[in-house]
């Protein structure tokens, strides 16, 4: 019960700085909306070109705006200090690190469902069809991102180049949640059943499993670092 | 564990690379004690604070508070200190009672309204307890971060300056509240610049001066001026 209270203060600290400052929210969508500049502007209107490149795309956007989201994640612990205050805090710091989690992937479900929309409307295609298989690979996919990221972003949070090293690190630990994500979500929006790319998804739950615990095994000693 | 001294430190060193920031220090503070370490800037005394605050490992030595090893035994010492550093540790976009409440369940002290609001009471934010806390001054962040303490009530009090930024009226409440943890059987080290309301509290004075302990004796019988004319000695002429 301490844990989960524990996790859970973490969570609620990160959001309701967020919901107050929107610092972070505020950053993405505009982010995100300059990457769906770039994308109509290299596209073009030509549909079966844009078939072809969607999932890519959108996970492109999902990791671009979660780099941007994911650096800031230890933004607010470094000022004031207050990362030494949590390294104090006498018990288990797996929870700081599953409430920082819980906490970065909320915000990006957040900026994601605001980019699907934004997809819709820009290339006038329907992401609709099939809801809940979208939603299942985007938060298998999402989840994996945020569990890695938060521990890549407290390990560089006190790097003088961590702005060059978060994402150089980030991106390669990516690649089987990117390749699962990618090809779900491409089977996904041509209509065929989870059932179909069950391989993918099991691609997904694994890294999101193994990330997770090394996240929670690791942390401790990341924060004492 | 009784017979332990709340905090205990011999032969301490600490080097980064080859800078050597504190050289075979050796400090004792006793229950109901408080002690004050004074030197000139980069004595090393923040660092001894963050040694025995289990932030910093030492190179050689030793440093225990309660018994405990600071370098091996880490949560315990943890669950025996409150530290007041130059950082506030306070979260900007979050009210008083907001932080306090976050602290207070991360480290499991009370967190009931009630003991909240007395803590922010003690320190005279209780009528800002529902403000953003990036309107405030420093001076109130300190408060703020000396209410976090109040609430803890560790028996070990590690204060790096803690009247650095108060005002007349939050110093002096300081010094009433330090009395009384003293009373009580508490342990204070803390650092100070200033020879006046710094050392109202203490009991004893200690004088780092590159990286050494130049002097250490109890306070009892020496005026202001004494202890000036000693720092000038000791710190300003390098021991």
């Amino acid at each position: 019960m301490t844990y989960a209270r524990r996790t859970w203060i973490v969570l609620w600290k990160d959001l309701l700085s967020e919901r107050r400052s929107k610092e972070t929210l505020n950053a993405l969508f505009f982010f995100a909306l300059l990457l769906l500049f770039l994308f109509q502007f290299a596209l073009g209107a030509d549909r079966e070109r844009l078939t072809a490149a969607l999932p890519g795309l959108l996970w492109l956007g999902f990791i671009l705006s979660g780099l941007v989201g994911l650096g800031r994640a230890f933004l607010a612990e470094r000022e004031n200090d207050c990362w030494e205050g949590l390294l104090l805090v006498p018990g288990d710091k797996s929870a700081i690190y599953l409430g920082k989690v819980a906490g970065n992937l909320i915000l990006m479900l957040l900026v994601e469902a605001i980019l699907l929309v934004l997809f819709a409307v820009f290339f006038d295609i329907d992401l609709g069809a099939h809801p809940i298989r979208l939603i299942v690979v985007i938060g298998l996919g999402t989840l994996g991102f945020a569990a890695v990221g938060t521990l890549f972003a407290a390990m560089t949070a006190h790097v003088r180049a961590r702005e060059v090293l978060f994402p150089v690190l980030l991106l390669p630990v990516q690649v089987p949640v990117l390749l699962g994500a990618v090809k779900a979500t491409e089977a996904v929006l041509l209509g065929e059943p989870l059932s179909a790319v069950g391989h993918w998804l099991g691609l997904l739950a694994a890294a999101d499993t193994i990330y997770l615990t090394v996240g929670v095994l690791t942390f401790d000693a990341i924060l004492e670092a | 564990m009784a017979a332990n001294p709340p905090i205990q430190v011999i032969g301490l060193r600490k080097a980064f690379g080859a800078h050597v920031v504190l050289d075979d220090v050796s400090l004792e503070v006793r229950p109901g004690e408080a002690v004050a370490l004074v030197g000139p800037n980069g004595a090393g005394k923040t660092t001894v604070l963050r040694i025995l605050a289990t932030l910093l490992r030492p190179s050689r030595g030793t440093a225990r508070v309660a018994g405990y090893d600071c370098a091996q035994e880490t949560e315990r010492v943890r669950a025996h200190v409150g530290l007041l550093a130059h950082g506030t540790w306070v979260y900007e976009d979050l009210t008083p009672l907001e932080n306090l409440k976050f602290w207070a369940t991360l480290g499991g002290l009370p967190r009931g309204l009630d003991a909240l609001h007395g803590a922010l009471a003690a320190v005279d934010l209780d009528r800002v307890a529902d403000e953003r806390v990036r309107t405030f001054s420093l001076g109130m962040k300190r408060r703020l971060a000396l209410a976090r303490v109040v609430l803890a009530r560790p028996p070990v009090l590690l204060l790096d300056e803690p009247h650095a930024g108060l005002d007349q009226r939050a110093g002096k409440w300081l010094d009433g509240h330090l009395g009384g943890f003293k009373a009580a059987g508490g342990a204070i080290l803390m650092t100070t610049h200033s020879f006046g309301r710094g050392l109202g509290v203490a009991d004893r004075i200690a004088i780092l001066t590159a990286g050494r302990l130049a002097f250490d004796a109890p306070l009892h019988g020496l005026t202001p001026d004494d202890v000036r004319r000693l720092y000038e000695l000791h710190a300003e002429n390098g021991g």
